[in-house]
């Protein structure tokens, strides 16, 4: 397997901590800088970790690994400040600590780069890494101290080409990252939490990623590294730690450990029962939807044919084009090159009215932001598409809907409740009856059971097989491996925004892992 | 590394905003010179100066608060209540002028204070708050004030009148308030701040930032900037009026020469700068239609066309998107970086 290594130019691997597995698996030597004990917390009576226990050594990167669910974006929202835990205690330097207030963790030296980046756009990178603490002299903000600090920094760091008054609005993603990880730097950190560091990053600005870890861990400072893309945690990694569930299911020395053993670890369960099957009678009919050579900014060379009772899954790591892919066909973001067809026609809609004028439907990623009007009622959220795109269909659409609300299983007082309080579940169900009551074609769902329970998720997934039975086809992009498995005839897997490859109802998460992230085990 | 450093840079608001100024000099200077008359003869200019000092003092205050993500529609109805309690309280004697100023900045400053404790602690929005607060006003002066009231001695008259070259005194301290504003937003921590919790107050927070801090100060300064203007109206007048703030439509007026000076209406970027050369533009649209005898409706359609195509071409700028992968962004954004 070829390993990427550091490129830093002025410096040459050999410190503790230096990315590449350790070859003898033993542990790093530096002192404990983060000891976490039993760490366990719960939200609403449903605990999300449970008794998870962290060692961090100075300059030494530890990879959490764990699937979408398993407790990592909140263990590592308790070393940020931002949740305290129910249970448990965290050391830094072996002093006890306990945070109110984000800013309290980064002052014990523990930050944490967030995948969502806490930068103000319109101001300057100087401006951002000492938002708070701006320096003073004589009561006023001694901007050029604060200019030469951050260009420190950014040295520090090895980056060349930042400058510390440019605005971060104009900054590519990866800049943008180096100024947050510029900004923990700056506080002193011992310890930086890096959330899917390279989940919006080039290849080549993966090196540059790289590189940076290299120089923080030369200095001492510690890495918990998160992330889906297990050939990075492999590069990076002296340590790492596997949660499932909420638990912590190893921890051991990236040496002895290998991809296939890593990924048994992470998946380990059965998926079998909880999927139904096609329902009898289903036929794959006529391609619906069929992309040649599709592409735009986001997006290219996709080929796809999706046909009638087809139910496909869209597997890929996060940033790897799947949203974008459903929002070119959609229209959200037009398609500029290829072709594409629905029902045999040629369209290519240049926006969302087009999309569902030529029978297509699209439910969105997060439902609270673009897939309802929260303060408006169930019966005007589900007439929505309607109304402003087929306005003759209207009446019959209000006929229809209290049959189509109780075939969902929408469970409401009466529909002109406000769909903000109704829960995750119903309210998906209610963005399902939007869609449906335009009677589509091809419904395109975008993580269509991100956090809804158990019992709404099994309903969502038997109406995807009843679409199918009515010669729908539907598009499917999920985070959840299980899901993609357990409910795909075919699975599509993309990476760096082109499809990556094709497999088959039955391919197990190994192989879409190792299709998504581009590694051969 | 090579892929960070190129980049264009594009003009900013606040380049383009000096632009239209200019070019908005260069026309009044042509178009006066066809009517035969001199654009730049001292007499105009003291024109165009005055013109600019009333709504520069608001417009300045009206940035602040703008920037912190809010707005202030009280301050046609601070500037005359300011008016009325400055000019009743000088009542003519050279002696009342000092606490006369000082008890309308003290109103002034306690009225912004109340804004802002609004906005910042019941969470009002300040367009919300700043009406409420605004039709208060506009009641106690209905109902206390009728017509003109008091009168200004001849000492505080001069402030209106002296004129240093062709330059008006108040201008002068338009632009010192300006300087000691742009001092602010660049070398105070609060003057950075305020563009943080304009720009993203839950950032702000999460850096440690207490947010309330700079939407106080904001709507702090704006009424007592529009307290200067009120009495600089007076010095003028020589007499307060309950109405002399709501007859200049101070409030939209000065929102919009901060937005057309390139300040985001949305808070979190802009500059002063900017804001004093939107309302040069104004002051030089209007002398300059003004010597030809535009109609006054065709006046405020100039002004009005003016404002909203300076915004829509900021608005095309302004488009945030997410990098592409695969092609550089087409249409007008492209010609727009071409262009430049």
């Amino acid at each position: 397997m070829p390993l990427v290594t550091t490129t830093s130019p002025t410096e040459s691997p050999g410190t503790p901590g230096t990315p590449g597995p350790p070859s003898d698996g033993t542990a790093p030597t530096g002192a404990v800088v983060l000891r976490a004990r039993g760490l366990t917390k719960g939200f609403a009576g449903h605990t999300v970790l449970e008794d998870v226990d962290l060692e961090l050594h100075a300059g030494q990167v530890l990879g959490l690994v764990g699937e979408n669910g398993a407790g990592k974006s909140t263990l590592m929202k308790i070393l940020a400040g931002v949740h305290s835990p129910d249970a448990g205690t965290v050391e830094v330097a072996g002093d006890p600590v306990s945070f109110t207030h984000p800013v309290q963790a980064q002052q014990a030296g523990l930050s944490t780069v967030f995948q969502e980046f806490n930068l103000l756009p319109e101001r300057s990178v100087a401006e951002n890494v000492y938002l708070g603490r701006e320096p003073r002299r004589r009561g006023l903000v001694d901007v050029e101290r604060m200019h030469r600090d951050t260009e420190e920094l950014l040295e520090g760091l090895g980056v060349t080409g930042l400058r510390a008054g440019q605005r971060v609005r104009t900054l590519s993603v990866a800049e943008q990252q180096l100024v947050e990880i510029a900004k923990a730097v700056s506080y002193d950190a011992r310890v930086i939490q890096m959330d899917e560091p390279t989940a919006a990053l080039a290849e080549h600005e993966v090196e540059l990623l790289y590189a940076v870890i290299a120089r923080l861990t030369a200095r001492g400072v510690a890495i918990v590294y998160v992330s889906h893309r297990l050939k990075e945690i492999f590069d990076l990694c002296d340590t790492i730690t596997v949660l499932k569930d909420g638990r912590q299911v190893t921890t051991r020395p990236a040496g002895d450990l290998d991809d296939a053993e890593l990924v048994r670890l992470m998946v380990g369960r059965s998926i079998s029962s909880f999927f139904p099957d096609p329902l009898p009678g289903t036929e794959v009919g006529e391609p619906l939807l069929e992309l040649r050579g599709a592409g735009n900014g986001y997006v290219d060379g996709v080929d796809l044919t999706l046909r009638a009772g087809e139910v496909v899954g869209i597997a890929g790591l996060q940033g790897s084009g799947r949203t974008e892919l459903l929002e070119a066909v959609f229209g959200v973001r037009p398609l500029t090159r290829g072709t594409m067809r629905v029902g045999g026609r040629d369209v290519r809609p240049g926006s969302p009215r087009a999309a569902i004028r030529a029978g297509l439907a699209m439910v969105t990623e997060d439902r609270k932001a673009t897939g309802l009007a929260l303060n408006q009622t169930i019966l005007d959220n589900a007439l929505g598409v309607v109304r402003a795109v087929f306005p003759r269909r209207t009446g019959a659409a209000r006929r229809d809907l209290p049959g189509l609300l109780s075939s969902l299983e929408v469970s409401a007082r009466a529909t002109d409740q406000e769909v903000q309080f109704l829960s995750g579940g119903n309210q998906q169900k209610v963005v399902l009856a939007r869609w449906l009551a335009t009677d589509p074609r091809v419904v395109l769902m975008d993580e269509p059971t991100r956090g809804i329970d158990v019992g709404a998720k099994h309903s969502i997934y038997e109406l995807m097989r009843a679409l199918a039975a009515r010669g729908v086809a539907v598009l499917m992009v999920s985070s959840e491996l299980p899901e993609v498995i357990g409910m795909s005839d075919r699975i599509v897997v993309m990476r760096d925004g082109r499809v990556a490859g094709e497999l088959p109802a039955g391919a197990t998460e190994e192989q879409v892992l190792q299709v998504a992230t581009g590694v051969d085990a | 590394m090579s892929a960070l450093t190129r980049r264009t840079t594009p003009l900013t608001s606040t380049g383009i905003v000096l632009v239209l100024l200019a070019v908005s000099l260069v026309a009044g200077f042509v178009l006066t010179a066809v009517e035969g008359r001199n654009f730049l003869s001292s007499g105009n200019i003291s024109a165009l100066l005055t013109g600019i000092s009333i709504l520069g003092f608001i417009a300045i205050g009206q940035t602040l608060v703008i920037l912190v993500g809010s707005l202030d529609l009280s301050v046609p109805y601070v500037v005359s209540l300011v008016s009325v309690l400055a000019a009743g309280t000088m009542a003519g004697q050279d002696g009342n002028v000092l606490p006369a100023v000082a008890l309308a900045l003290l109103v002034a400053a306690a009225v912004g204070l109340v804004n802002g404790a609004i906005v910042a602690y019941l969470g009002v929005h300040g367009f919300i708050a700043t009406l409420g607060t605004g039709l208060v006003i506009s009641g106690y002066l209905a109902t206390n004030y009728q017509g003109s009231h008091g009168s200004a001695p001849r000492s505080f008259r001069l402030v209106g009148a002296t004129q240093v070259g062709p330059v008006p005194l108040s201008t002068l301290i338009l632009l010192g308030c300006a300087v000691l504003v742009v001092l602010m937003l660049r070398r105070t921590r609060v003057g950075h701040h305020l563009y943080a919790v304009g720009g993203n107050r839950e950032v702000a927070r999460l850096s440690g930032i207490r947010t309330s801090v700079p939407v106080l100060v904001a709507h702090t300064l704006s009424s007592v900037l529009a307290a200067l203007a009120g009495l600089l109206l007076v010095a003028r007048l020589s007499v307060g009026s309950p109405t002399i703030g709501s007859q200049g439509d101070y409030d939209l007026m000065s929102i919009a020469a901060v937005v057309l000076g390139g300040t985001l209406l949305a808070g979190g970027k802009g500059n002063v700068v900017g804001t004093l050369a939107g309302v040069a533009i104004f002051s030089v649209l209007d002398n300059v239609m003004g010597v030809m005898g535009v109609s006054a409706f065709l006046q405020d359609v100039v002004r009005g066309l003016v404002i909203v195509v300076a915004v829509a071409v900021y608005a095309r700028r302004e488009i945030d998107r997410r990098p592409a992968r695969f092609e550089r962004p087409t249409g007008l954004d492209a010609a727009l970086q071409e262009a430049k």
